[in-house]
């Protein structure tokens, strides 16, 4: 199973710390996961202008092919401006319609307000559904309040992030058994 | 039609196409030299033209696992190579390309086969040729319209004076060779999507319709906003053939045509376009209103007549050698095409 997880912003820490985190879990719960980082702020990824995704170069090509092989994604984002940072949305720009078909998608939000709460709800999991992504339903939300020094200082978010985990990896592991039995009954 | 060298009263006109792919064969790891592949793209040429097909197509694109980036060049050796069957590019990117120099080319083929040479001029669904060729992605829109006008220009027009954005002006110049009959038969490439379809019937061009799956009458949309916008601008829809490309593999069976091809089709998207082709979708794809022609001779045969009424094209043009499908395989799909297919498609369409 091929995991990539995103950070969605090139500024700030709060959204790299939660997603590194995030990694960090998984990799020590499930060692045997091949698990990438895309962390947005240390890639030069130019806008998408619609061509087919193996036709970009350097970062952007990472991206979209790491992107493309993965079973499963969790994807860190900030709230900016009641939506998604546009570094983010250029990343499903960059892709094929119904480029996350078979594809796991789960979801870790920062933001400096409660009031944001939904925002993901809103904005962020049409994108996935239009894209035809599989997706964790429950999200982990988390506030400012929430982290001292690049560190995640609530316990309970700890909790979440490793639930969200388990539940991501649960949902591709039956997805792919489904799917798998699927094509089995398939006979070409 | 008279214009497009198609004569309706011989019913519907059958061809193959090739992308000139050059992928490994997912059976057995292995990939033929690019040589080999050529040359066996050259033989198939002549097959079909020995089964009695009417035409032969050859594409360009500038990416790995492609061979066939000079396809003029290919083209002429074909035109060399047989004498009844017509040879048409599937298609010529005009977007990179000098429309002067395609002329030139095409046109000298025309005098090689005896005025038996088409171009199809597309826009690329890959974009390597842009980099490749030095011009800018972001005019892939306005490249292709000015370069396909101009080659529509050349063909109407011995001497002429032009000037455009993307090339230098030409005063008073006189292309040549000129074409055996003084004109090519010139096709505008249409993937999926209509709008694409209904500039072709606003410059009163023929188009050659694409179609990877899915069911006839989605397709037909396509055609009928073509055939709209030909009325609307002042043409009559009569005067202008509609060809359709997509899928075909004949076996015994549907399934075993099914099972022989669709390893060949995945494998190949997956290298050629980033993606494979969904079971679900190439299952649904032995319906009989699906214009995938993947089954038995009866079945296709059936297929390709549902898909004539559905579309009245004057075209069909087959492509089965996608994904380093084996030539064996593809020198007995010619040969099941001669036999079975093409009298049964010639009884029930000429008139």
């Amino acid at each position: 199973m091929k995991v990539v997880a995103i950070a969605g912003s090139i500024v700030g820490s709060k959204t790299k710390t939660a997603i590194q985190y995030a990694v960090d879990l998984l990799s020590n719960k499930y060692p045997e996961l091949d698990v990438t980082l895309l962390d947005l702020a240390e890639l030069d990824v130019q806008f998408s202008d619609g061509r087919n995704y193996l036709d970009y170069q350097g970062d952007t090509k990472k991206v979209t092919e790491s992107i493309m092989e993965a079973d499963a994604l969790i994807i860190g984002t900030p709230i900016f401006q009641a939506s998604i940072p546009g570094t983010l949305k250029n990343i499903f720009d960059l892709l094929p319609a119904a480029g996350l078909e078979n594809k796991v998608a789960s979801m870790i939000v920062t933001a400096g307000s409660q009031r944001h709460y939904l925002i993901p709800e809103q904005q962020l999991k049409p994108i996935l559904g239009y894209m035809k992504a599989q997706v964790v339903q429950r999200y982990v939300f988390v506030e400012d309040v929430d982290f001292f020094q690049k560190e995640i200082k609530n316990d309970d978010v700890k909790f979440r992030i490793e639930r969200l985990i388990e539940d991501t990896v649960t949902l591709t592991r039956t997805y792919q058994k489904v799917q798998a039995e699927k094509e089995a009954e398939y006979d070409f | 039609m008279e214009k497009y060298r198609i004569d309706p009263a011989k019913g519907l006109e059958f061809g193959i196409y090739t992308l000139g792919d050059h992928l490994t064969n997912p059976e057995t790891g292995k990939r033929i030299p690019a040589s080999q592949r050529i040359n066996e793209i050259i033989e198939l040429a002549q097959l079909a033209e020995d089964a009695g097909l009417d035409i032969f197509s050859v594409g360009e694109s500038h990416q790995d696992h492609f061979t066939t980036q000079a396809h003029s060049v290919i083209l002429g050796a074909i035109a060399q190579a047989t004498s009844k069957i017509k040879l048409i590019s599937s298609s010529t990117i005009i977007s990179t390309l000098d429309p002067v120099r395609v002329f030139e080319d095409f046109a000298t083929i025309d005098l090689i086969s005896k005025g038996r040479t088409e171009i199809v001029a597309g826009r690329a669904s890959r974009v390597g040729n842009f980099d490749l060729l030095g011009y800018d992605l972001q005019d892939y829109e306005e490249l292709y319209e000015e370069k396909f006008d101009l080659l529509l220009q050349i063909n109407e027009n011995e001497f002429l004076d032009w000037q455009g954005q993307y090339r230098a002006p030409l005063h008073n110049a006189h292309v040549l060779p000129r074409p055996y009959e003084g004109k090519l038969p010139i096709w505008r490439a249409v993937g999926g999507h209509p709008s694409s379809a209904v500039k072709a019937g606003y410059a009163g061009v023929p188009i050659f319709v694409a179609m990877l799956g899915g069911p006839a009458t989605v397709f037909s949309r396509t055609i009928e906003a073509y055939r709209g916008a030909l009325e609307r601008t002042g043409y009559d829809p009569k005067d202008f053939p509609v060809a359709t490309a997509g899928f075909f593999y004949l076996a015994e069976t549907t399934q075993q045509a099914q099972r022989e091809t669709y390893p060949f089709i995945n494998e190949g998207m997956k290298k050629t376009n980033g993606r494979g082709f969904a079971k679900q979708v190439f299952a649904q794809g032995a319906h009989p209103h699906d214009i995938m022609n993947i089954g038995s001779p009866q079945e296709v045969i059936e297929k390709i007549l549902y898909q004539h009424e559905t579309f009245g094209h004057q075209r069909y043009i087959a492509q089965m050698d996608f994904g380093g499908v084996p030539f064996d395989k593809l020198r007995k799909n010619i040969e099941l095409i001669g036999k079975e297919v093409l009298p049964a498609i010639r009884k029930y369409t000429a008139k």
